[in-house]
């Protein structure tokens, strides 16, 4: 009788639980993505970063939404009122929506659509209107012209970033997220293995989807002041903000799911390494260890409570994962490891994306466009011509299938060393010409 | 289940609001987006047949149709822009250039 | 019982929002509501289990499309043409003879609609491999015009890129 309830609700109101959560724990969790940014930002340039609200300024990101909540709602004049209220809201839900697709577990998914992929790139190019929208209807000229770029620079690099996702689409064989995961388990081999351009093309074509630098020219606070987010204040900037954070996961998980395995363990198919599934218990024992390290090290009083609360959720977090690995294999399992795999590689690939922010200069506008259309474009149209062939020589003359890949993959190396070079040959030609 | 002619009076429903707004808008612009509406209205017939029928060959037809959009919009936009360079109107009565 | 509940939403959204398209006076606002029109046919090819035409729809016609149309209004955008007449002298007319031959595709629509009774029984099950089958026939059956639409694209894109040059 418990069991039929249970099933019924697993089916019927399982999905809305979890979209309420979603909706509820990722604000805070951009938050902190936005903390940890901070603090990478400093460690990089030798300082330290938040540390006065709360210890080490784990607090940093509360007070801050508190500020934007508090602060006036300050509505330009001239403005188009109801497009200048939607945009915001445009940019926010497509952020969010596209997490129903996503695959955190093998049971961990608001809704396993056979399209997932494709229904997250077209959610994903509903974002746009947000920043058209936002910069049109603040009337200011530098608003209109931020949000222009913004969009030219968006819809060039979506379409490279497409070309390279059907890269580990062709691998995998399906357009299911959690399909996709199951066909690395089944070829026991993660896809960023076998398609490494790809993924690289993905990983600038995203960086620029997301409007980070070094691609940020549009929202750079020396060019356009805040481009087509100037006029925007208050409650309608945070969630602008929002929307660029959770869209950084978003293409986060998008790229776990397609070339790191995500929610696969490394070598999660060799039973010799399987010790490996305590290694995320262990690493957040250490953590707790370290707060409590920390704890009477701290100046003042609430800040030693706070850090000894962070040392006891962390204490909490790696008794779960303890008792998670210990458990048998069965579904709960999976889905609390998967998911602590999947977290870790999302992360790992935020923080790629801010150790780039934080290292190169930023691009112009019509280098940033040059690079888009005549080098990501084409190499990654020549990538999915170069995996096909991979996979024919693969399944139809009966190659091995990573001596193929690397093969083509080495080719397509050639090709795309051919292209970036092609602006140097284009300014030499002249110089011996004329 | 919806039958199939509901689907049907949708498409001719939109079509319609589509032919009204080609031959009654003046902004030009609007008259383009009105024969995005009536290719849209067209898409759900195919599409609606298509299941009908069991076969996915209506779904093939609309994607050619949504490609042939695509094409003929860049192109008519591209014409509206290189007018406007010209004439600084986007009024279809005050394109009258060849008028004698 | 929900599918009907989503049809009637869908069907109306779409076609209010193309009253809305063809009525207001600003060009940005039409194409908002030109895009909500979209979107809820999108959602009615998802009621008619065509999940790959869902998703192409989103992409190309409200990501692509909707987005250069977009780009154009702010470009020749004129405050002028605003505040100007916004239908032609044969708006009556055109309505009239539009609504005329509306009214007569309705009645052979329902007069046949006994006609496409009869093969909705075997209206097909909930199809996962659709964006499978569609491209097994793309590939196949259709060859060549997929190959004719890629011609046609390049000399839309030839096409679009001289007409919008200031100097040829």
């Amino acid at each position: 009788m418990i069991e039929a309830l249970l099933q019924y609700f697993k089916e019927n109101y399982l999905p809305y639980v979890w979209a309420v959560v979603i909706v509820a724990v990722l604000p805070l969790l951009a938050g902190y993505v936005v903390l940890m940014e901070r603090k990478i930002m400093a460690d990089m340039q030798v300082r330290l970063g938040p540390m006065r609200v709360g210890p080490h300024g784990l607090l940093q990101p509360i007070a801050d939404a508190v500020k934007l909540l508090m602060k006036e709602d300050i509505i330009p004049e001239g403005v188009d009122f109801w497009i200048f209220w939607l945009a915001p809201l445009l940019s926010v839900g497509a952020a969010l929506l596209a997490y129903a697709a996503l695959a955190i577990g093998p049971a961990f998914q608001i809704a396993d659509l056979n399209i997932g992929l494709l229904f997250i790139l077209a959610i994903s190019s509903m974002g746009i209107y947000g920043i058209i929208l936002g910069g049109w209807s603040s009337n200011n000229n530098y608003s209109m012209l931020g949000a222009l770029r913004s969009s030219a620079q968006l819809i060039s690099y979506e379409t490279a970033a497409g070309f390279a996702l059907i890269g580990g689409l062709l691998l995998a064989g399906s357009l299911s997220m959690k399909q996709i995961v199951l066909a690395q388990q089944q070829q026991q081999i993660w896809f960023i293995v076998l398609a490494p351009i790809g993924f690289f093309i993905y990983l600038v074509g995203s960086i620029a989807e997301t409007n980070r630098a070094p691609f940020d020219l549009p929202e750079a606070e020396s060019e356009l002041v805040a481009g087509y987010m100037t006029e925007y204040s208050g409650f309608r900037w945070a969630l602008y903000f929002l929307a660029e954070y959770a869209n950084m996961i978003v293409v986060a998980s998008v790229a776990t799911t397609l070339f790191l395995g995500g929610w696969l363990r490394p070598f999660s198919n060799v039973r010799a390494l399987d010790f490996l599934d305590y290694a995320p218990a262990l690493l957040t024992l250490l953590v707790a260890g370290y707060c409590f390290y920390r704890t009477p090290r701290q100046p003042v009083q609430v800040q030693k409570l706070v850090m000894a609360a962070v040392g006891l959720l962390c204490l909490l977090v790696a008794a779960i994962l303890g008792g998670a690995a210990a458990l048998q294999a069965g579904p709960v399992r999976e889905g609390i490891l998967g998911a602590f795999w999947f977290l870790a590689k999302v992360f790992a690939y935020i923080y790629a994306f801010m150790w780039v922010r934080f290292t190169f200069p930023r691009y112009r506008f019509d280098q940033l466009m040059r690079l888009g259309w005549q080098f990501l474009i084409p190499v990654s149209i020549i990538n999915v011509m170069a995996l096909g062939l991979g996979l024919v020589l693969h399944r139809q003359m009966g190659w091995m299938l990573v001596p193929a890949l690397l093969l083509v993959n080495l080719i397509v190396l050639l090709i795309a060393a051919w292209f970036a070079t092609a602006g140097e040959r284009r300014e030499a030609a002249p110089e011996s010409g004329a | 289940m919806i039958p199939t002619s509901y689907y049907l009076i949708l498409s001719l429903a939109l079509l319609t609001i589509g032919v009204i707004g080609v031959l009654t808008r003046r902004n030009v612009i609007i008259v383009l987006m009105s024969i995005e509406l009536i290719l849209n209205a067209v898409n759900i017939n195919l599409i609606a047949f298509s299941r009908h029928f069991g076969s996915v060959d209506g779904q093939v037809f609309a994607i050619f149709v949504i490609t042939a959009a695509a094409a003929e919009a860049a192109i008519g936009l591209g014409i509206i822009i290189a007018f406007f360079r010209n004439r600084e109107t986007v009024l279809a009565d005050e394109m009258d250039l060849l008028k004698w | 019982m929900v599918n009907q509940f989503l049809f009637y939403f869908f069907a109306a959204m779409a076609v209010i929002s193309a009253v809305l398209v063809v009525t207001v006076r600003n060009a940005v606002h039409s194409a908002i509501f030109l895009i909500t029109s979209l979107l809820s046919t999108a959602g009615i090819y998802l009621l008619l289990q065509a999940q790959f035409l869902f998703a192409v729809q989103i992409i190309l016609y409200v990501g692509g499309i909707m987005v250069l149309f977009v780009f154009v209004i702010m470009l020749v955008n004129l405050d002028v043409a605003v505040r100007q007449i916004q239908f032609n002298r044969q708006k009556w007319v055109a309505g009239l003879v539009t609504l005329a031959v509306a009214a007569l595709l309705g009645m052979v629509i329902l007069q046949g609609s006994q006609a496409f009774t009869l093969a909705d029984g075997r209206a097909p099950a909930l199809d996962p491999q659709n964006t499978e089958r569609v491209g097994e026939v793309l590939f196949q059956k259709y060859m060549l015009p997929f190959e004719i639409a890629s011609i046609l694209l390049l000399v839309a894109l030839i096409g679009a890129v001289v007409m919008a040059k200031k100097r040829i």
